[in-house]
């Protein structure tokens, strides 16, 4: 591993000194946390909807329909997971990647 | 009820189950005949890659070659298992919209696996997750007690696999259950001890592609009966199932929230606190594949989630209306097979006995490939980290340390083979229960707090995952489903049967209490040493590299 490299140490300092990676981080941070947020909120939102007011969940999706309301919010939840998922995935591989690697081009010790 | 228990056995779903006995059915030679043609399909690929494992990194991580969409492919293969097609699909069937609330919570743990562990795995792991834990911490402690949590997660999960294989063969294939459980077990090792990681994987890339393929099938078979109408679908599921327009929406299964918000922290963080989940990240070759894979593996478990949700309802008309597939032709009595082969009757309903063959056979590929990305998991948590890191202070030989791989696995083969004829017709419902609670509570928060908190110390990590370890035991020990259904007591110490809600934050707890108490020399030190890993967390720079293939 490249970690016992007499460089590496020096390396990691440089990085940590670019206002770069500072921005990285953080950025990172938000948009992982946040979407994390969401997913969790969005999920148990609907498990204390089940718990606590099932009846909702019954109403028919349209006046005379079979189908629960229950029936599009659960596929809405799985919908939306892909689609956060898909966001991050697309800033992460490009955004972020972009910008961590010029930070290891501007810090080679 | 009985019928409910008997098929949560299967799903993961623990609640008082009772055991499933199943009964022996005629020799079905299309699925025998489909097997085998597997079964070659993956000894051709386990020859394939025995020629390429040579190192460690190939036994352990396939040499980190695997590209994103194989690895997504193979997640979803690992996570897949037997008890998601059957379990899930006869919990749809028989309580309507509670299993898909069940069905959920499943899923749901995906995004979070992909927004905050995937690339930090990849960027500071190599082969096991023990190797991110104990990234700055004390390298013999913390890897023991990884190394424990990983065994007992395997350990117990072995066993709900083995025994549910046990009893599916004897059902699907017509065999002796004990031949079953050896044959799964005896397969398991060819794959895992001569092709290592990358047969495993390819293994798990097969089946997941089968499930898939046989999934999608029987929908869009099933749904044809209905003419491809959802509304059409709801209307006679609901004339057909005794408890009417009930199915569409939250019964009893989730009444009570406590029980219910627990097994669902179970669910979701457990995900991340599987051996054998968490290994798959470490086979590609760097954090982007790593995003890439579990997107992919994402989309393909949350499609054939909702695949399983519909079969549930077309089965509830199809299978819930014919007397052939129920005991002396009695409809609503005891189902021919048990409770859990609802997909089964389903698949010789609307495509007759060579699809049920075919699908039997893919729901036997399906419990070999989890098996043996199991005993992959459990023999890198021997050799890796209790050999080669513990014993041995990382300077093992690495031709020794793949034999005491390939030995490791022979031993847990053993192990698995025996406990699987030991606990047959035994009420294994809790296991489940315990694999994840024990995933949730003590892998999970040792793992994201080394990942993401810079105060985490050595004395943290291992008070912490031992209070979850030993906490979520405890409260499973004591559930109404063992210390009542598995010991006989008349009233249980604890009331609920799912930990994760009580033992998770109290592992989170210890490990904040225990590291800020530690003023030991060494916590410093260990405190010091994030700023780097932050550094490799967040750019992969000295992350561990493909090896060439």
């Amino acid at each position: 591993m490249t970690t016992d490299h007499p460089n590496h140490v020096l390396t990691c300092a440089l990085v940590r000194a670019n206002p770069k990676f500072q921005r990285l981080a953080r950025q990172r941070a938000l948009l992982a946390w946040s979407l994390s947020g969401a997913v969790l909120a969005i999920y148990y939102s609907f498990i204390m909807v089940v718990a606590f007011a099932p009846a909702w969940l019954h109403l028919p999706l349209y006046d005379g329909s079979h189908l629960s309301l229950g029936m599009p919010i659960g596929v809405t939840i799985i919908l939306l997971s892909w689609l956060l998922t898909a966001w991050y995935v697309h800033s992460a591989n490009t955004r972020f990647d972009v910008l961590s690697s010029q930070i290891l081009q501007e810090s080679r010790a | 009820m009985k019928r409910l228990s008997a098929l949560l056995a299967l799903s993961p779903v623990l609640a008082h189950a009772e055991p499933i006995i199943a009964q022996k059915q005629p020799l079905n030679l299309h699925a025998i005949g489909m097997f085998f043609v597997f079964v070659l399909a993956t000894l051709l690929i386990t020859w394939w890659a025995a020629r390429r494992t040579r190192s460690a990194a190939d036994f352990y991580s396939a040499g980190g070659g695997i590209t994103g969409f194989q690895n997504g492919l193979a997640i979803a293969g690992d996570y897949m298992s037997a008890a998601t097609l059957l379990g899930l699909s006869s919990l749809v069937f028989a309580k309507g919209y509670d299993g898909f609330v069940y069905i959920i919570g499943f899923f749901v743990g995906w995004p979070i696996v992909t927004f905050l562990m995937a690339e930090r795995l990849r960027n500071l792991g190599r082969y096991t997750f023990a190797d991110i834990v104990s990234y700055r911490l004390d390298q013999t402690r913390v890897r023991s007690f990884a190394a424990l949590g990983s065994l007992t997660v395997v350990c117990c999960y072995l066993v709900v696999q083995m025994v549910g294989a046990g009893q599916l063969i004897k059902l699907l294939f017509g065999l002796d259950y004990r031949t079953a459980v050896v044959v799964v077990g005896l397969l398991m090792l060819v794959y895992v001890i001569f092709g290592g990681m990358l047969a495993t994987t390819w293994v798990q890339i097969t089946k997941a592609v089968l499930l898939l393929a046989g999934g999608t099938t029987l929908v869009l078979m099933a749904l044809s009966r209905f003419d491809f109408s959802f509304e059409n679908l709801a209307a006679q599921a609901v004339a057909a199932h005794a408890s009417g327009v009930q199915i569409m929406g939250p019964g009893t299964l989730l009444a009570d929230p406590i029980n219910a918000v627990s097994l669902s922290l179970g669910l979701v963080f457990g995900i991340a606190g599987l051996p054998h989940i968490l290994m798959r990240f470490f086979t590609v070759p760097n954090a982007k594949e790593a995003r890439k894979s579990v997107l992919f593996a994402t989309v393909f478990i949350g499609f054939f989630f909702l695949v399983v949700c519909v079969l549930g309802y077309t089965a509830i008309v199809i299978v819930g209306t014919d007397p052939q597939f129920y005991v002396d032709g009695k409809i609503g009595g005891a189902m021919i097979g048990g409770g859990n082969m609802v997909a089964m009757h389903l698949a010789k309903a609307v495509g007759g006995n060579l699809f049920l063959g075919f699908l039997s056979a893919v729901a036997f590929a399906t419990i070999l490939a989890v098996v043996a990305g199991l005993a992959l998991a459990g023999a890198s948590a021997i050799s890796h980290d209790l050999y080669a890191s513990v014993l041995k202070k990382g300077c093992a030989d690495e031709k020794k340390e793949m034999r005491v791989s390939r030995i490791a696995t022979i031993c847990l083969g053993i192990v698995a083979i025996a406990l699987g004829i030991l606990f047959e017709g035994q009420n294994i419902a809790f296991l489940v229960g315990l694999t994840f609670g024990i995933a949730a509570s003590a892998n999970f928060p040792v793992l994201i707090m080394a990942m993401y908190w810079g105060g985490l110390t050595t004395r943290g990590a291992l008070y912490g995952g031992l209070t979850g370890l030993i906490s979520a035991l405890a409260l499973v020990i004591g559930s109404p489903s063992v210390w009542v259904g598995v010991l006989g007591h008349a009233q249980a110490l604890f009331p609920y049967d799912q930990p994760a809600l009580f033992s998770m934050p109290l592992a989170f707890l210890v490990i904040v209490v225990a590291s800020r108490l530690d003023r030991s020399e060494r916590a410093d030190r260990e405190r010091a040493a994030y700023a780097d890993q932050f550094v490799r967390a967040q750019t992969g720079l000295g992350a561990a590299m493909a090896s060439s293939h």
